[in-house]
């Protein structure tokens, strides 16, 4: 870990989004997410890279495996963790993000990790703080490390990348997962497609360089990897889709619709899954295809990796 | 019902196909339920044994009418209508297939309609019934219909029947939705906000009878709104009984553009004006209303230069109470069933339009339009077809229609054009007599 070229290799202040992010960054927090599954395999999990830093989980939207994660993440690296959510914030007190944001700059903390209903919350509050930000998800914009977790457990399974064809199956307009990882899959060299019905799709994904499919049956043939996202119960009330029933019968992924996709395609989700509606249950648990699991555990490693690329950047006396 | 392979020869017939723009004296072979070979030369020397012989007495054979759209009011409303009694006058009409609006109730918007009124078709055994599938839930135009499930079921292409879908993102997505599946919309286009309040075409005639009008614009309105979105979407769109010289410029200048656009008008419109309404007569009070005579003059030119696609009958049965009533008080429709082919030939005798062409409009181009495999005479196609003498008159008596429901806006008109027979998959539905029909 004492890489004095770390600076070089990964020269941002913040984790805000994968758009911004060139391949040899992000391959460069791979491989040392790579190296944090290991320890977080150990019995002693702990280091002490982080040690005497304050990290702040800021989340404006609930979420309780992301939130952990992090959390296990800068336990493991040695920061003290403080988790505020937005029920207990000033927020509901009336104090505008740009007031947080400064009484945040106030408390001296190294790293802020933000989770927020409006796209550009984070970017914002990025310009007003003194600390790192790393984006936990806002709006409907990027999810980075969510793309990058995705991109790890994809590389440890099928061992790189590139030339692989990835399936983003459902609700592409509303989902931050879909936008990281388009971006991601992409700039590391993966084809992607997107699957889902004409009114879940943003205007122009085109301009994405993606393959659109509305239908199952070609958007999966010769997949390596099926990712299915959740889709938000609210979008089923007729708006979007008619009902749950239509939607799992083309949409919803099961053992038929997975019977084009590669032999030993990988099937992934963002969590928490909707049983029945995005993806057959059976096939969910199935320990063959299913790697869901992983992807959780690799996402606390991501996420260390993210903080400490980030704190080697870091000014060693803060406020100096 | 034509057992299976039986074969059945048509001979002394002027063949009419608008596909091919065949128009001679000739024969057709059929066997079991499609059409195996025609032309004039077809049994010069004679039909072989065993081929049952139907004389057409120089008469015309066309492919059979394909209505897209009517209202068979079942299930719901059996009093005016029922799918065995507009079959009845379907077949009169010389109408082998025609799509039914969802408008029921219930409505089409579950597949347990959709397989209901298959099975109704299936056991009254004679014209193709084909069902829309409501376009959103209920036909109330707030959320979208399950449109791959009812597809499956064998719903043919999505509408609010009578109701136009007015909300514009909801419009958006149902055309979003239907291009997902490749499927097609049908748009009552009248603007409600400007129609509800309306009983007939805003004019003179409203205004010195006291009754509400419904401007014009109210279609042109919702025809460009609905242009703009299926540019957006790329979704295929339909515009139903189109009305107003407006509304026929919108499609005009959208199909000019190459969208994906098509739509049809029924005989009131290009036959009828406004004056119709005359003394209150509830039986002129159509939706979208009879508008002005230059109103008239656009549809009928919008037919003519193809603007237009198609003719569908509009049949609206309406029982005696629902349009004895004050005007503004009736319900509006009329039936057109067994009238659909005596009043589109009326082009024809005014010599607005060729025969084939007049064809043209009620098959060929709706089965395009639906993706029917019949609308044309050629080997193959399904033997669907209409025996028809253009020229003979008649007057258009309402209590003689095989329709429960007589409310025709041309009662008493004297017309030109007799359906002789009509034939669905080979078999006979229809036949008016035997004077024409030999064997």
């Amino acid at each position: 870990m004492g890489d004095p070229d770390a600076t070089l290799r990964f020269p941002h202040r913040h984790i805000l989004g994968i758009a911004g992010l060139a391949r040899d960054e992000i391959a460069f927090l791979l491989d040392l997410a790579d190296s944090y599954v290991d320890q977080n395999r150990r019995a002693d999990k702990k280091n002490a890279v982080l040690r005497g830093r304050t990290l702040i989980n800021l989340f404006f939207e609930d979420s309780t495996r992301t939130r952990t994660s992090f959390e296990l993440a800068g336990k493991r690296l040695g920061a003290d963790v403080i988790n505020m959510s937005v029920a207990t914030s000033a927020v509901k007190k009336g104090e505008t993000l740009i007031d947080t944001a400064m009484t945040l700059n106030a408390m001296h903390l190294d790293v802020l990790v933000v989770r927020h209903a409006a796209s550009g919350a984070v970017h914002l509050l990025a310009d007003k703080v003194d600390c790192a930000v790393v984006n936990a998800g806002d709006g409907s914009h990027e999810h980075p490390t969510q793309a990058l977790l995705d991109a790890l457990t994809i590389r440890r399974r099928k061992g790189g990348l590139e030339g692989l064809l990835v399936a983003i199956c459902g609700d592409i307009l509303h989902s931050r997962v879909a936008r990281s990882n388009m971006l991601l899959l992409q700039t590391m060299g993966a084809r992607v497609r997107v699957v889902a019905p004409a009114t879940l799709l943003p205007a122009a994904i085109g301009r994405y360089g993606v393959e659109v499919h509305h239908d199952m049956r070609t958007g999966l043939a010769d997949a390596d990897i099926v990712m299915m996202l959740r889709l938000q119960l609210e979008r089923m009330n007729g708006s979007f889709l008619p009902s749950i029933r239509e939607y799992f019968r083309f949409f919803g992924l099961d053992y038929a619709k997975l019977g084009v996709a590669k032999p030993d395609a990988l099937i992934m989700h963002p969590g928490p899954i909707n049983r029945g509606v995005e993806i057959d249950s059976e096939l969910a648990d199935d320990i063959n295809r299913s790697v869901i699991r992983e992807q959780v555990e690799m996402g606390v490693a991501v996420r260390m990796a993210c903080l400490d690329a980030l704190m080697r950047n870091a000014p060693s006396n803060a406020g100096g | 019902m034509a057992s299976e392979g039986r074969r059945t020869a048509y001979v002394n017939a002027r063949l009419l196909d608008p596909a091919s723009g065949l128009d001679r004296a000739g024969a057709l072979l059929v066997e079991g339920k499609r059409i195996v070979d025609l032309g004039p030369g077809l049994f010069a020397d004679g039909v072989p044994g065993g081929v049952a012989l139907v004389d057409c007495g120089g008469a015309c054979l066309a492919p059979g009418l394909i209505d897209l759209r009517v209202q068979l009011r079942e299930p719901g409303e059996e009093h005016k209508e029922t799918i065995e009694s507009g079959c009845a006058a379907a077949a009169a009409g010389g109408v082998t297939s025609m799509v039914c609006l969802p408008n029921t109730s219930p409505p089409i918007d579950d597949v347990s309609v959709v397989e209901f009124i298959a099975r109704r078709a299936r056991e009254v055994g004679t014209v193709k019934v084909f069902a829309y599938g409501a376009a959103t839930q209920g036909c109330r135009g707030e959320q979208i219909a399950e449109m791959g499930i009812l597809a499956e079921a064998g719903a043919v292409a999505f509408t609010d029947g009578v109701r136009a879908i007015a909300n514009a993102q909801v419009m958006r997505r149902a055309l979003a939705y239907a291009k997902t599946f490749g499927l097609l919309i049908v748009q009552h286009a009248e603007e409600p906000a400007l129609a509800t309040s309306g009983v007939m075409n805003e004019g003179e005639i409203a205004t010195r009878l006291g009754l509400a009008g419904i401007t014009p614009a109210a279609e042109a309105i919702l025809l460009e709104r609905d242009m703009r979105l299926v540019a957006l979407t790329g979704a295929r769109y339909h515009a139903a009984h189109v009305a107003t010289a407006e509304g026929v410029a919108v499609i005009r200048a959208a199909k000019a553009r190459g969208l994906p656009v098509t739509a049809d008008t029924a005989p009131p419109y290009f036959l009828l004006n406004d004056t119709a309404v005359g003394d209150y007569r509830s039986f002129a009070r159509l939706s979208p209303p009879l508008r002005s005579e230059d109103d008239r003059k656009a549809v009928e030119a919008g037919l003519l230069d193809r603007t237009i696609d198609c003719i569908a009958s509009d049949h609206a049965p309406q029982d005696q109470d629902a349009k004895r009533l004050p005007f503004a008080q009736a319900e509006p429709g009329a039936v057109g069933l067994e009238t659909l082919l005596a009043l589109a030939l009326s082009l024809v005798h005014n010599r607005r339009a060729g025969l084939l062409d007049v064809l043209r409009l009620l098959s060929l181009r709706p089965a395009e339009i639906m993706g029917f495999p019949a609308g044309r005479l050629a080997p193959g196609a399904p033997a669907d077809l209409v025996l028809f003498d253009p020229a003979r008159p008649w007057r258009i008596e309402p209590e003689r229609f095989r329709s429960k429901s007589k409310n025709s806006p041309f009662d008493r008109h004297p017309t030109q054009g007799r359906v002789l027979r009509t034939v669905v998959d080979g078999a006979t539905v229809y036949s008016a007599g035997a004077d024409a029909t030999r064997g």
